[in-house]
């Protein structure tokens, strides 16, 4: 299985940690961390996944290349790989 | 129909026309008191239970394809109790005794064969941790023992014990695990459970779940609409598609592990082996191939095959293990979806839907934890609280912080 590195170009499966899905951390003001809401909202941002059969972001580490974290873009039913993006340029 | 000596003599001796099918080809039922979904072991184990302790027999088995046919038919069919956590041991250990009394309980051949299974340790500080799992597996009343490296030689001359990286130093041995006949179990407790009432109902697909108030009503099925107040889900990998239907959200990420098998040879891995310093364990099967397998594929995935990286990661770690095995011709691989959870521990609990309940997040482990995951679920459905073997099977417990991580490696799935 080849990934294409926004950076380094096409390269082996085998130079890439997988992570798993691509999530955002809640955005939670310091003084409310402890309220309720934030708990529940940090407990899913940790431990619940959509996990769809179909198209998922997730987020790759490319250690044994760039070693830039990546969004990658897949097919979950058949693996096929949509879109690679450098991490940095997803974010605002 | 009942196996006996009587029975395999009368047969044997009229041309083997005497059997017949084990189980209907039943038509779904308006109406079900209890409905499973699932055809795997787990659901099948947990329509037997239902019918035969718990007196619940007007139940239905909703399975998409035919029984048997998802990761009860794709695992390499080892059976053991050797966990560390207080959490996971008497709960395995259940599972261990009713695999040891099965056969005679739903008197069906499964095949269960406690061979042993032997886990390698290749340095000092990996012996200290499975004296550990030994002693913890002990005090819960398992069998475990520390064998030195001339008892596992005895065993296994063949391994590579003087391997310049990953020396063996002993291992860490469970007489009473073994494997069983997969496909066996599936068809012991389908017909066990047919014979008490219950409908297996095959190629029907749950496409949607009926919810009224807050109250689970029934299942929309590829053949009709099905009504039950209860439904449980045992669908493994597909477990966060099936809750998805009712608005839930799991900790659960689905993946694909592989399993490979050799060309037939003679007799020569007696129980079951494990590599300690990578994820590789090997098996021979009663046709003489050696089954093995490793690491999960990466990346999430319900495509059910594998990737070639993963296979060579599983081979160098065999090769690093047992040399000869580079001798023989891999005949086949397949791929079956993991119902990854967060802590590498399963889930038998309620859900926020009432009359809804949930069997998941087996891992890799799902197939030796087969009569416990039914008998507890079971449990569950017809009283409606959990089994005191699996309390801490909890959905909640994530979120609550009590998770049991045998690994410890957190909220990770692909390194469970």
């Amino acid at each position: 299985m080849r990934i294409t590195c926004p950076h380094c170009g096409p390269r082996d499966l085998i130079e890439f940690t997988v992570l798993g899905e691509a999530r955002t951390r809640p955005a939670v003001a310091v003084e409310d961390l402890d309220s309720p809401a934030a708990v529940d909202a940090f407990a899913a941002y940790v431990y619940d996944r959509a996990n769809p059969a179909g198209i998922h972001r997730e987020h790759w580490f490319h250690g044994f290349g760039c070693q830039t974290w990546l969004v990658v873009t897949r097919d979950t039913l058949n693996h096929a790989v949509l879109a690679v993006a450098d991490v940095r340029e997803e974010r605002p | 129909m009942t196996f006996s000596a009587f029975a395999l003599l009368k047969n044997a001796i009229s041309g083997q026309t005497g059997w017949r099918p084990h189980w209907r080809k039943a038509e779904p039922k308006p109406h079900y008191d209890v409905i499973v979904i699932g055809g795997g072991g787990h659901g099948l184990a947990t329509a037997y239970y239902l019918a035969k302790h718990y007196g619940v027999s007007n139940v239905a088995v909703l399975e998409k394809g035919w029984i048997g046919s998802g990761n009860a038919g794709r695992n390499t069919t080892i059976i053991r109790s050797n966990y560390l956590l207080s959490g996971n041991i008497p709960f395995y250990e259940l599972s261990m005794k009713l695999w040891e009394g099965l056969e005679q309980d739903f008197n069906f051949n499964a095949m269960v064969s406690q061979r042993g299974v032997l886990n390698l340790y290749h340095s000092d500080a990996q012996r200290d941790a499975y004296v550990r799992r030994g002693n913890a597996m002990r005090l819960h009343g398992v069998d475990a023992e520390l064998l030195s490296r001339d008892e596992v030689r005895r065993m296994a001359p063949y391994l590579d014990f003087d391997n310049a990286r990953f020396p063996i130093q002993g291992g860490l041995l469970q007489r009473r695990g073994g494997t069983a006949r997969h496909d066996a179990v599936v068809w012991g407790y389908a017909r066990g459970a047919d014979a008490r009432g219950v409908d297996i109902i095959e190629n029907c697909e749950v496409l949607g779940l009926r919810i009224e108030g807050g109250q689970v009503a029934g299942v929309e099925t590829t053949r009709g609409v099905i009504g039950a107040k209860k439904v449980g889900m045992a669908v493994a990998g597909n477990a966060s598609r099936v809750a998805a239907m009712a608005g839930l959200t799991l900790p659960i990420e689905s993946y694909v592990l592989q399993a490979f098998v050799t060309e037939g040879i003679k007799p020569l891995v007696d129980g079951v082996i494990t590599f300690g310093a990578g994820h590789f364990y090997i098996s021979q099967s009663d046709k003489g191939g050696l089954v093995f397998g490793g690491d999960l594929d990466p990346f999430p995935s319900y495509a059910q095959r594998g990737s070639l990286a993963t296979f060579t990661d599983v081979a160098e770690c065999g090769m690093a293990m047992m040399p000869m095995l580079g001798r023989l011709k891999i005949l086949r691989s397949w791929g079956g979806i993991m119902d990854m959870s967060m802590d590498g521990s399963p889930i038998i609990d309620r859900t926020p839907v009432d009359g809804l309940f949930l069997n998941a997040g087996w891992c890799y482990g799902g197939f030796k934890a087969t009569p416990a995951s039914g008998l507890t679920f079971a449990h569950l459905l017809a009283t409606g609280d959990l089994h005191p073997a699996a309390m801490a099977y909890r959905l909640d417990r994530f979120a609550s912080g009590t998770v049991i991580d045998e690994k410890g490696v957190g909220a990770t799935p692909n390194l469970h």
